[in-house]
């Protein structure tokens, strides 16, 4: 029995709870879901966007699925504090995939037409608004993760900003791993901006209990002409957690996106995005930083689709690997026929601090038109030995030296995040991680 | 102050230094010349304890303590300081930080509690005027797009930030025009004390007209084949090596 079948039976045998309570738009995309996983699988090593990362593999063991919701008792909010100074932010907490009400969550619908709140509720509550986009570029045609997500999706987290309107503050969504058994958690994402809207979304991603777990996740994200997106991911969690994120977005013209995968701690992540270009005029940043040590395993794969003419995608993803670490970078650019003057540019840096971390990165442009900038540069390489010589004649510590270096090399991603708060805060954190003084998700009461 | 005998270094099994034997006291300045090749440089690195450098024989006394023994940075916090003849390029390092760290990491080591913020930028302002540096590099990433003329001044500055009891300039005159060679040696003679040295590695007398030399040194060959006083500068400018290395060889058979 493949590891697909299991899923397979396991929703078959559960269904009914599966359904239980969940809005009929959510369930009505179960089966689509579990036929394209019966036909294409879950991703295996035998594919190349699959090379480094076994997905199979974390999906092979018996994992508990919370699927008949059971609440769980912690109150989240006071054991845990993800506090980013000085950054005021509508804050939301997903425990698994259940929305906790923080006092500024208590209201999902803002003045401004603005709502935020749990996928479920607001797939009851506004059925043909989350029909209209739920799994609608989450293509399962393309990914066993999505079939999975969407076969078992009960719920998570809805945004949607209507044309024009700016939602000033960040919207926070933390979401906690915390189970006293080996557990899986499915999450849902999705936000929807309207035409000329503009929104902040930082995601934080954090453990308070040591248990394996495995966290799956989809994000669905349309964004309208003229409208402004910005997107941080910070994955800070334990060696035994595991996580596969995928990120579906499309563009309308003239729109600008700022996507930011950040992983701080983590024991396998996968991070996927697939981003498509589909109206004139529209830019895409995608960057990431790693930070791995001891057996931890992050792999990020970008799927980038230049289906119209005129629009810039930049990409700049950087890896400071330690120990046996394992790092993977693929990004894949399509530049279609009728895609010309496109602007692409991709840059993957990284650097091994031993001779046993490894790290595999790939470029792979795929170019139908004639009239484009493209360009792609990878490099894999060791902390300057001159720089740290000239440092250490100064008087600073080979140590301090080292933590110095990786910090500046790290700083071309988080030094020009837009949001000032946070990108203080990001550095700090860095800081910590590669001073040693980051064993475990910072902020955290339970871990202290 | 620095006492050398009979030092020996190689890098990459090949012998470079064969046999020095040099001693500077407290307030003397060493200029220390000779034709490519013949060692300068590798012995200025060897001094500060670059890596790549292996001591095979001899020995090297610094106020008294086994500067051979030291990691590189206590070398720096004892009071050894080296301009670099190629200052390097740290990008994403700020000026500020990287000063801030090396002056709050020699303080540690002095059992001197870290400078506050505002006695760190008073110290900065009070020794970038000292060699004429805009208080723009700064902000900006260390030697970083930094002119050669610049990152010799940047070099300067940071020996005042530093003040080292021994300085050592290694090529601190290549590359530069003479008003920044004039800039550049006058901020040494500021911070020349009769407690602290300086040795001058050059191939020309000009940087000598303003750093003036006690002792003059001729290096050749891994060795010094002559030592006398600042005249020796002005004949060499005049006649070359040549007629050195011909006696020296003269005198080996």
């Amino acid at each position: 029995m493949s590891v697909s079948d299991i899923y397979i039976d396991l929703f078959r045998n559960n269904r009914q709870t599966i359904d239980a309570g969940i809005a009929p738009v959510i369930n009505g995309c179960r089966e689509r879901a579990l036929q394209a996983l019966s036909e294409y699988g879950l991703p295996n090593k035998k594919l190349e966007e699959y090379l480094h990362f076994d997905a199979e593999q974390l999906f092979a063991p018996d994992w508990g699925m919370n699927l008949g919701r059971l609440k769980m008792a912690v109150d989240y909010t006071e054991a845990f504090r993800c506090n980013v100074p000085n950054l005021s932010t509508l804050l939301y907490y997903l425990a698994g995939d259940t929305l906790v009400q923080s006092e500024s969550a208590a209201r999902v619908q803002l003045d401004n037409g603005v709502l935020i709140g749990s996928l479920n509720s607001m797939a009851k509550d506004y059925p043909e608004l989350v029909e209209k986009y739920y799994a609608g570029i989450a293509n399962m045609e393309r990914s066993g993760i999505a079939s999975i997500n969407t076969m078992f999706a009960q719920d998570g987290l809805f945004v949607y900003v209507p044309d024009g309107v700016v939602v000033e503050k960040p919207v926070q969504l933390v979401s906690l791993l915390q189970s006293k058994v080996d557990m899986m958690v499915n999450r849902r994402i999705l936000v929807v901006l309207g035409n000329g809207a503009q929104l902040k979304l930082l995601l934080c991603d954090h453990s308070i209990e040591s248990r394996n777990a495995l966290s799956v996740q989809v994000v669905e994200a349309y964004v309208g002409s003229g409208a402004s997106f910005s997107y941080y991911d910070l994955e800070e969690t334990h060696t035994a957690n595991h996580r596969i994120n995928e990120l579906f977005i499309e563009q309308q013209s003239d729109s600008n996106v700022e996507l930011k995968t950040i992983t701080l701690h983590n024991g396998k992540t996968r991070n996927t995005i697939f981003a498509t270009l589909a109206g004139r005029g529209a830019s895409l940043n995608v960057d990431g930083v790693a930070i791995t040590d001891k057996q931890q395993q992050v792999d990020n794969y970008t799927y980038i689709d230049h289906k119209v003419s005129d629009c810039t995608s930049n990409e700049l993803y950087k890896y400071v690997l330690d120990q046996e670490s394992l790092g993977a970078f693929a990004g894949r650019v399509l530049v279609r026929q009728d895609a010309q003057r496109t602007a692409a540019h991709q840059t993957n840096r990284n650097i091994c601090l031993t001779r046993t971390a490894r790290m595999f990165t790939q470029p792979q442009l795929e170019i139908y038109a004639d009239d484009v900038k493209c360009s792609h540069g990878a490099t894999v390489g060791q902390l300057d030995e001159k720089a740290l010589f000239y440092m250490q004649q100064r008087g600073i510590s080979e140590s301090e030296a080292r933590t110095l270096l990786m910090l500046a090399f790290v700083d071309e991603v988080i030094g020009n995040v837009k949001l000032e708060p946070l990108r203080d805060r990001l550095r700090r954190l860095v800081e910590k991680r590669f001073r040693g003084e980051l064993g475990h998700c910072e902020g955290c009461n339970i871990c202290k | 102050m620095l006492k050398i005998e009979n030092l020996h270094a190689s890098i990459n099994g090949k012998e470079i230094l064969k046999g020095i034997n040099l001693q500077v006291n407290p307030g003397e300045v060493h200029a220390i010349m000779g034709p490519n090749g013949s060692g300068k440089s590798t012995m200025s690195n060897v001094l500060v304890g670059h890596p790549s450098y292996q001591v095979t024989e001899g020995s090297v006394t610094y106020k008294g303590k086994n500067l051979l023994d030291m990691a590189v940075e206590q070398r720096s916090h004892e009071g050894l300081f080296l301009s670099f003849q190629y200052p390097v390029e740290i990008p994403g390092v700020s000026m500020t930080n990287f000063m801030r760290t090396a002056i709050n990491e020699k303080r540690k080591y002095l059992e001197l509690p870290p400078l506050s913020p505002s006695d760190f930028l008073k110290l900065i302002k009070a020794k970038r005027d000292l060699v004429k540096l805009d208080s723009k590099f700064m902000n900006r990433s260390v030697n970083e797009g930094f002119s050669g003329g610049e990152k010799k001044r940047n070099e300067i500055f940071q020996m005042a930030m530093l003040e080292p009891s021994l300085s050592i300039l290694d090529e601190t005159d290549s590359g530069l025009d003479i008003d920044a060679l004039r800039i550049v040696a006058e901020g040494v003679n500021k911070l020349k004390t009769p407690e602290t040295s300086v040795i001058v590695i050059t191939h020309y007398q000009r940087l000598l007209d303003y750093i003036k030399p006690d002792i003059v040194h001729v290096l050749y060959s891994g060795r010094i084949i002559k030592t006398a006083g600042p005249e020796l500068a002005l004949e060499l400018e005049e006649r070359g090596y040549d007629w050195l290395i011909k006696e020296f060889e003269d005198s080996q058979k």
